[in-house]
């Protein structure tokens, strides 16, 4: 893979083919951990390890897979590494593991994850596949960093709450700065709320790049005409 | 000697009407029911008024901004001081001032102004703001002071006073809420209910009046002046107010002539709460609301069943604002229902 197709790979995960912003994927968990920031790093660390995982084992024993029977057997492998998952979170973060609760066993349903197995890995070799899964679960990771923060910052005017939650002691347990915020957004239309503008968000940025690169071209063509 | 007729040709044109004088006639209707609701909550409708209509002009000239339009295009023709109205009559009297502007920057900048600007938008501003703010400050959206009807133990709130807690959020030291708020009578009829109380030991106690609470109930037909004022000069049609009567009332009556001792009356339910303000001002939103005839009644229909099954059944004591954004939903499909026959087409062509 040529450094240029690599920094192409990465930026499609982080930014352009966001499995949330863009392929809007994976909504269920988006939506519905999202209440805090370490809650949505959590999620976030945990899909990148099984969405890079199970990316690679795919597209490893993808000459062997039936093409009748792969969707059950992605499904199977990617439940398994879920299965690791959950046990090392249970094993290691006791705390993060009660505070997700059921959304981790959840990430087998994430159809994030299945999209990327048929989409990707299913298609290219073991290298390439373990770098789109990379990239694409750390943009799942980014955005229920960013939309986390931001539902917890205005809905309780807090930041890193349940930060002991990573670390296992009570030196750092986040910062508060008022009493109350605007409970709507840790409510779940919040998340709704929330995803909403990150999309508008990106979808304006993006135009208004756009709009500025091709003034730019039809400047510099009429420079040179 | 001849007589010189004035001559004119058709079309004979009715004055004309548009978007400004529809909405300053809607807000002229307002006014009696303003004036009821000064008499008997206080002076608190008012402030609520001033920073509604303050936090509604600024979103839509802000955003009118932002999208890139001439400002006074939307502001010139006063839907956003309609929508500032009917969100500040929904509002307790005693709201801090910003609770109402989240409710009325929701309403204008999001659910208005995000979906394309009057004429555009899917959900009724001022319900969508309202039940904004009825979710996320749910503390504030349940002080509701009792009418004045002369009761010995009857505390005002000064005007003073009210434009103090208006402005910091917190009563002065004299008032404390135990003293001015009271239960509304769609929360004491709720909550009566569910704690097996019959309907008529909830209608012995001392705040229920005629038909709703004492005091309560008048505002309503103050706003019917105003609403047969708006269906005499023709600005709403018959079918929206009448749709939601039948919806609210008919399920109420049948459930209520069943088993009168666990159901509230129909003239409970028309004369608590919202239901008249909703029959004739929000229910009826031009933008909002089916347009074709038979569209238009049920609708109206819908919303009064969802009134009624939300009172009895719900979370909520008043479920108007969520009645009428769940039918804002269905209006397309509503529409594409009942589109009217046209003359000189088949009938069954029309017919989807």
């Amino acid at each position: 893979m040529t450094q240029r197709r690599l920094r192409e790979r990465l930026l499609a995960g982080i930014w352009y083919d966001n499995p949330g912003l863009v392929q809007l994927l994976g909504l269920c968990p988006l939506l519905a951990v999202t209440t805090t920031l370490v809650n949505g790093l959590g999620l976030g660390i945990a899909t990148l390890l099984v969405l890079t995982l199970s990316n690679g084992l795919v597209s490893a024993s993808r000459r062997w897979i039936r093409d009748e029977i792969r969707i059950p057997i992605y499904v199977l492998i990617i439940a398994s590494l879920v299965t690791c998952v959950e046990l090392i979170f249970k094993a290691w973060f006791p705390g993060l593991d009660r505070s997700l609760g059921i959304f981790i066993p959840l990430i087998v349903t994430n159809c994030a994850i299945v999209a990327r197995a048929e989409v990707f890995a299913a298609r290219n070799s073991v290298p390439a596949s373990i770098i789109d899964g990379l990239s694409m679960g750390a943009g799942f990771a980014l955005l229920l960093m960013v939309i986390g923060a931001f539902r917890e910052f205005a809905g309780q005017a807090s930041i890193l709450t349940g930060f002991d939650l990573l670390t296992g002691n009570d030196a750092f347990t986040g910062l508060s700065f008022a009493d109350h915020g605007l409970l709507l957004l840790i409510l779940p239309p919040g998340a709704f709320f929330s995803l909403a503008l990150a999309v508008a968000a990106k979808n304006a940025y993006d135009r208004n790049r756009r709009r500025a690169r091709n003034t730019g071209t039809t400047r510099s063509l009429r420079r040179s005409g | 000697m001849t007589v010189e007729f004035t001559r004119s040709e058709a079309p004979y044109l009715t004055p004309s009407v548009n978007v400004a004088d529809m909405m300053l006639q809607v807000l002229l209707a307002l006014v009696p029911a303003i004036l009821a609701h000064m008499w008997y909550f206080g002076p608190g409708i008012l402030f609520n008024l001033v920073v509604a209509a303050i936090f509604c002009v600024a979103g839509e000239a802000f955003m009118m901004r932002a999208r890139g339009r001439d400002p006074m295009l939307a502001l010139s023709d006063y839907s956003a001081l309609v929508t500032a109205a009917l969100l500040a009559f929904a509002l307790p009297s005693l709201t801090p001032w910003w609770v109402t502007a989240t409710g009325a920057l929701f309403g204008v900048v999001v659910a208005k102004h995000l979906y394309g600007g009057i004429g555009f938008n899917v959900f009724n501003p001022a319900m969508a703001g309202y039940v904004v703010i009825l979710v996320a400050f749910p503390m504030q959206m349940n002080l509701w002071v009792a009418p004045s009807m002369g009761d010995i133990d009857y505390i005002r709130p000064s005007l003073a006073q009210t434009l103090v807690y208006t402005l910091t959020g917190n009563l002065p030291e004299a008032l404390s809420f135990d003293a001015v708020s009271r239960a509304t009578p769609l929360d004491a009829m709720q909550s009566g209910l569910r704690n097996l109380q019959t309907y008529a030991e909830i209608r012995a106690n001392p705040m229920m009046g005629d038909f709703g609470g004492r005091g309560w109930e008048w505002i309503g037909n103050f706003v019917a002046i105003g609403g047969c004022w708006l269906l005499l000069r023709k600005i709403i049609r018959w079918q929206i107010p009448t749709g939601v009567f039948l919806g609210l009332l008919v399920p109420a009556g049948i459930l209520y002539f069943a088993d009168p001792s666990t159901h509230a009356s129909p003239g409970f339910h028309l004369f608590s709460g919202a239901t008249i303000l909703c029959a004739f001002f929000i229910a009826t939103d031009p933008v909002s609301a089916a347009t074709s005839p038979k569209g238009r009644f049920i609708y109206g229909l819908g919303i009064g069943l969802l009134i009624f099954v939300i009172r009895r059944w719900g979370a909520y004591a008043d479920g108007v604002a969520f009645a009428v954004l769940l039918m804002n939903m269905a209006t397309p499909a509503i529409d594409y229902l009942t589109r009217p026959h046209i003359v000189g087409h088949a009938r069954k062509q029309n017919t989807p």
